[in-house]
C-alpha cells in the first residue's frame, strides 16, 4: 500500500461544481470516509459530509465512489486502486446540496405516503404469536439502513427521473416488510400498482447489486409484490368477477 | 436583529433517537403540538448502532424473571448510588413499552413457541434482552420512526440547537441553526425534552458518532439545570482496536453471552482471576458451567465474561499493563472456539451476530467463524446526566425535561447492557407525557430579544475570526488526546489536576477557533459550535471524578482504588454559579422505601 493517495472529490453547490484533487496519507484499514474527514480536518474544514456511525449502521454516508455507489464507511483503500486518483461524488440521482451531500428529502415524504403498519388484534393474553420461520423473510427487509443507494442507482429515478411516479426500490421494500408481515391486516397491492408505480420496474437488479446489507431487493420483495398485483389486478377471472359485482374495490 | 425563522410547539423534543422519538409520539398522543429536532437526517441517531438488546423482564425465556429481579440487578449494576425510583420505574415498565413497540410492526427474534426470545446479557440475572439478532437498535430505531411520521410530529432534521431560550426561571424555547442552509431558528415551545444522548466525541477512543458532543448536557447545565453522576462513564471492554481507523468501534456483548470468551496472549480465560464479591454467588465455577450457562441451562451461572462493563474491561486494561495482551494492544475474544461444542458453529455465529461478522470481515479481514478478534475498551455511554425528577423527567429548570442518556439516575455508577434501550422508551415516554402536560398548564411566554442577538451573535464568531484562527479539529482532537489519557479508565487526582489546566487552555484555544467559508452546510463551522458543549461536559467530568474520592463502577480512582461506603450515600452535583463558575457539591440520595430494600436483600 502506497503511503499517500490522491482523492478528486466534488466541491459545489446547488447549482455546479467540479472536481477538486486531494493528496493525503493512508495507512493500513482506511475507508474512503477516514480519508474524506482528513482532508476535511487538514486542508478543507468547509467539505461537506454527511456521516455517523462509520460502521456500515445508519446508512448516512452514501456516495460514488470511483463512479460505484457505496457507503464511504465500508468501502476499504485496498479495494481501489491507488495509483490513481480515487473520484468520491455525491449519489447522482437527488439534488446536490452541497460537496457529498444531497437532498434526500424526496424519500422521506414518498414513505408517508405508504400505509402504515396495521396489525390484527392481539390474543388474549395481549400478546402476538409469530414464528422466527415467518418472520425471517420480513426481518431481511428490515435490515434496511435506508441508505438511498438503491434510490440512486435505480435507472428510473436516475435516467427517467420519474419521481412523482415510482417509489423506487427503497419503499418497494419497505411495503413489502408490511405486506408480508404476519400481522398486518392492511392493503397496499392497488396502491403499489396506481401511486407507487411498482410496473415501472424492470427488474434490472441494479438495486440488488449495491445494497450494503444484501437485501435481495429484487427477488425478494420486489418481484413477490408484483405477483400479488398481476395476481389481484391483473387475473381475468377476478377482473370479471369485479365487473359482475360493480366493485370499485378489490377485495 | 438577527435574522431568523419561528415556529411554535407546545412541546419541543431535541433529538430523535430512541428517547426524543418515543417522547415526541408520546406528547402528540396527548394532544400537543409537538416539533422534533435532530441533527443529523431522521433513523440515523446513535440508537440505530446499539446491538444487544433491550432489557425487560417478560420472563418468556426463563419464568423465575419479574420486575424485582431487573430492579435488583440493575441497583446491583449501578453499585446502589442509582435514583432508586427510577429504577424501579424502568424494570416494572420496560415489559409494556417492549410489547407496545411490537405493535407498532417491530419483528423481535422469537422463542419456538411463537414469543419474543430473550438473551442472556452482562449483569442481567436471567435472558432478558429482547432483541433482533445484532441489530437492535435499527429495528427499535425504525419501528419509533415509521410510527412516528403518521402522528403529526414537526420534525426538523439537519437543526442544532445551540442554546435554551427562558422566560425567567422557566425554559419556552430554544435557538438553533439549520445545517443546509446555515440559517437561524427560533423555537418557542411550552415545554422542552432534551433527549440529545451521550459524550463520547470528549473521548479520543469511542464507539460514538460525531453527534455525540453532549449538547443537551451542556445545554441544560448552562440554562441552570443540575447534571449528576458525571464521573461514571461507561468504558465498554469490547471496540474494535485494529486497523488503527476503526479503533473504538463497538463489538457487542452478544458475543460473550452467545458464549465468546476472553483470553490474554498465553491462552487464559483471566476473566476467572478476578470476581468481585458481591458476583461472586452469581458467577460460573468454572468454563463448563460457563458454557451451559450461554447454551441456556436454567441451573448453571453466568461466566465472568458477563460481569459489568466496568469490571471487564478494568481487568482487560490489567492484562494489557501486565504485559499479557494481543498484538495490537488489547485481548482476544475469541467466538470461533464454540465450533468444538456445536455442529455449524459458523452458521450459528453468522446467524446471531451478522453485523459483527460483516464489520470483522470488511474492516479488518477477520472472520470471527475461525479467528479470534482483538477488543480493547472504548468510551460508550455516560451514566450522568441532566438531574430529573424520577416520575416526570422534568430537570432543576420548569419546562425543561431530559430523557435517555443525557439524562441521570437509573444506572447509577455502571449502566448494564440492554438498560440503555429500555430507558430511552420507559423514560422518553414518560418525559413526553409529562411535558405535555407540563405545556397545558403554561400560559404564553415572553423571549427577551437580546437572548437572541446574543445566540446568533455567538454562532456567528467563528467567521469572524475566519482562518486566521486555528481549526476547530486540531482543538477537538486536543481534547480527546487528553482526556483519554487524563480522565479515562484509571484516573488519579493529579492527571485530573493537570486536565483541569488543560481545559482551561483549551477553552481559550476554543475562543480563538476561526472558520473559513460561508453557512452553507459548513461542518468546520459545526465543529466550532460542538466544542463549547465538549468542553463543559468535559469540564464537569472531572470536577465529579475529582469530588468522588473512591472507586465505584465506571469511576476508577487508582489513589482510591476501594469502595468508600461514605460516597455510597451520595450523587456528586454540578451547577453553574452566577458568575459562571462550576460549583461541584455532595447531595444525598434519599432513603429508599422498605419494600425496595426488601427486594434488594432478598435478591443478594
Amino acid at each position: 500500500m502506497p503511503t499517500s493517495a490522491t482523492f478528486r472529490v466534488w466541491r459545489g453547490d446547488r447549482t455546479s461544481g467540479e472536481f477538486k484533487d486531494y493528496s493525503t496519507p493512508v495507512s493500513e484499514g482506511m475507508v474512503v470516509l477516514d480519508a474524506i474527514h482528513q482532508i476535511q480536518a487538514e486542508q478543507a474544514n468547509d467539505l461537506a459530509v454527511r456521516w455517523n456511525c462509520k460502521a456500515g449502521k445508519c446508512g448516512s454516508c452514501s456516495a460514488e465512489v470511483n463512479g460505484h455507489p457505496k457507503l464511504m464507511c465500508m468501502t476499504r483503500l485496498n479495494q481501489l486502486d491507488l495509483s490513481a486518483a480515487v473520484t468520491v461524488e455525491p449519489m447522482r440521482s437527488f439534488p446536490p446540496v452541497r460537496d457529498l451531500v444531497t437532498d434526500v428529502s424526496w424519500n422521506f415524504q414518498v414513505k408517508k405516503t405508504i400505509r402504515r403498519f396495521k396489525p390484527r388484534p392481539p390474543e388474549a393474553d395481549g400478546t402476538w404469536r409469530m414464528f422466527q420461520s415467518d418472520v425471517e423473510r420480513v426481518q431481511e427487509f428490515r435490515k434496511c439502513i435506508e441508505c438511498f443507494l438503491c434510490q440512486d442507482v435505480c435507472h428510473v429515478l436516475r435516467e427517467h427521473h420519474m419521481f412523482d411516479q415510482f417509489a423506487g426500490p427503497r419503499h418497494l421494500v419497505y411495503a413489502a416488510a408490511l405486506e408480508m408481515h404476519p400481522l398486518d391486516t392492511d392493503d397496499r397491492v392497488r396502491d403499489l400498482k396506481k401511486d407507487r408505480g411498482i410496473g415501472y420496474c424492470n427488474i434490472t437488479k441494479c438495486c440488488t447489486n449495491v445494497c450494503p446489507e444484501d437485501i435481495a431487493i429484487t427477488d425478494n420483495a420486489i418481484i413477490p409484490l408484483k405477483e400479488r398485483v398481476v395476481d389481484r389486478l391483473y387475473d381475468p377471472v377476478a377482473k370479471l368477477l369485479r365487473m359482475v359485482r360493480g366493485g370499485a374495490h378489490d377485495v | 436583529m438577527p435574522d431568523y425563522h419561528t415556529h411554535e410547539h407546545d412541546v419541543l423534543v431535541v433529538g430523535a433517537g430512541g428517547a426524543g422519538l418515543r417522547a415526541a409520539i408520546e406528547a402528540s398522543a396527548g394532544g400537543a403540538s409537538v416539533g422534533l429536532v435532530c441533527k443529523s437526517l431522521l433513523g440515523k441517531a446513535h440508537t440505530v448502532m446499539a446491538e444487544g438488546g433491550i432489557a425487560a423482564a417478560l420472563a418468556n425465556v426463563d419464568d423465575r424473571d419479574n420486575w424485582k429481579v431487573h430492579f435488583a440487578d440493575t441497583m446491583r449494576g449501578g453499585q446502589y448510588v442509582n435514583n432508586w425510583r427510577m429504577a424501579e420505574l424502568h424494570a416494572r415498565e420496560a415489559p409494556d413499552r417492549v410489547r407496545e413497540l411490537e405493535a407498532w410492526g417491530a419483528m423481535f427474534d422469537r422463542t419456538t413457541d411463537g414469543r419474543i426470545l430473550q438473551r442472556q446479557f452482562g449483569g442481567h440475572r436471567y435472558p432478558r434482552l429482547v432483541h433482533v439478532g445484532d441489530r437492535t437498535g435499527l429495528e427499535m430505531i425504525r419501528t419509533l420512526q415509521d410510527h412516528g411520521i403518521h402522528q403529526g410530529i414537526d420534525v426538523h432534521m439537519e437543526c442544532t440547537i445551540t442554546r435554551l431560550l427562558k422566560d425567567g426561571d422557566r425554559c419556552v424555547g430554544a435557538f438553533a441553526y439549520e445545517r443546509e442552509r446555515g440559517r437561524f431558528k427560533v423555537f418557542r415551545a411550552r415545554a422542552v425534552v432534551l433527549a440529545t444522548g451521550g459524550v463520547g466525541r470528549a473521548f479520543k477512543i469511542t464507539s460514538n458518532s460525531w453527534e455525540y458532543t453532549g449538547d443537551g448536557h451542556a445545554l441544560a447545565y448552562d440554562a441552570g439545570a443540575e447534571l449528576t453522576d458525571m464521573e461514571f462513564v461507561q468504558f465498554h471492554p469490547t471496540g474494535m482496536i485494529w486497523p488503527p481507523s476503526v479503533r473504538g468501534i463497538l463489538v457487542t456483548e452478544a458475543v460473550r453471552g452467545d458464549g465468546g470468551v476472553l483470553k490474554n496472549n498465553q491462552g487464559r480465560r483471566f476473566m476467572f482471576d478476578d470476581i468481585p464479591p458481591n458476583y461472586r454467588s452469581q458467577t460460573a465455577e468454572n468454563e463448563e458451567e460457563g458454557w451451559r450457562y450461554t447454551q441456556g441451562d436454567k441451573n448453571a451461572r453466568r461466566p465472568p465474561e458477563l460481569l459489568t462493563r466496568d469490571h471487564v474491561s478494568r481487568c482487560i486494561v490489567r492484562e494489557i499493563k501486565q504485559g499479557r495482551g494481543s498484538p495490537h494492544g488489547g485481548v482476544f475474544l475469541d467466538i470461533a472456539w464454540i465450533k468444538e461444542r456445536l455442529p455449524n458453529a459458523a452458521e450459528h455465529i453468522k446467524k446471531k451476530l451478522p453485523s459483527m461478522y460483516q464489520q470483522f470481515k470488511q474492516l479488518a479481514d477477520i472472520d470471527i467463524t475461525r479467528e479470534p478478534m482483538e477488543v480493547g475498551p472504548t468510551t460508550h455511554y455516560i451514566m450522568g446526566g441532566v438531574r430529573v425528577d424520577a416520575d416526570t423527567q422534568m430537570s432543576s429548570v420548569p419546562g425543561l425535561f431530559a430523557a435517555g442518556e443525557c439524562a441521570a439516575g437509573i444506572n447509577g455508577a455502571n449502566r448494564l447492557g440492554g438498560n440503555s434501550l429500555s430507558d430511552l422508551l420507559v423514560f422518553g415516554k414518560r418525559a413526553g407525557e409529562f411535558a405535555a402536560t407540563f405545556a397545558r398548564q403554561q400560559s404564553g411566554a415572553a423571549i427577551d430579544s437580546r437572548q437572541l442577538d446574543d445566540a446568533a451573535r455567538q454562532a456567528v464568531e467563528p467567521f469572524e475570526r475566519s482562518t486566521q484562527g486555528e481549526g476547530p479539529y486540531q482543538v477537538q482532537y486536543a481534547l480527546q488526546e487528553m482526556m483519554q489519557e487524563l480522565v479515562g479508565i484509571v484516573r488519579n487526582e493529579a492527571e485530573m489536576r493537570r486536565a483541569l489546566d488543560g481545559l482551561a487552555r483549551l477553552r481559550e484555544r476554543a475562543s480563538r477557533v476561526g472558520v473559513g467559508g460561508h453557512r452553507e452546510y459548513n461542518p468546520g463551522w459545526h465543529a466550532a459550535l460542538d466544542l463549547h458543549n465538549l468542553l463543559t461536559v468535559s469540564e464537569a467530568i472531572t470536577h465529579s471524578a475529582i469530588e468522588r474520592k473512591e472507586s465505584r463502577g465506571g469511576h476508577f480512582r487508582e489513589d482510591y482504588p476501594d469502595k468508600d461506603p461514605a460516597f455510597g450515600t451520595v450523587n456528586v452535583v454540578v451547577r453553574k454559579e452566577r458568575d459562571g463558575r462550576m460549583a461541584v457539591s455532595r447531595t444525598p440520595i434519599p432513603e429508599m422505601p422498605l419494600e425496595l430494600k426488601k427486594i434488594i436483600e432478598e435478591m443478594k
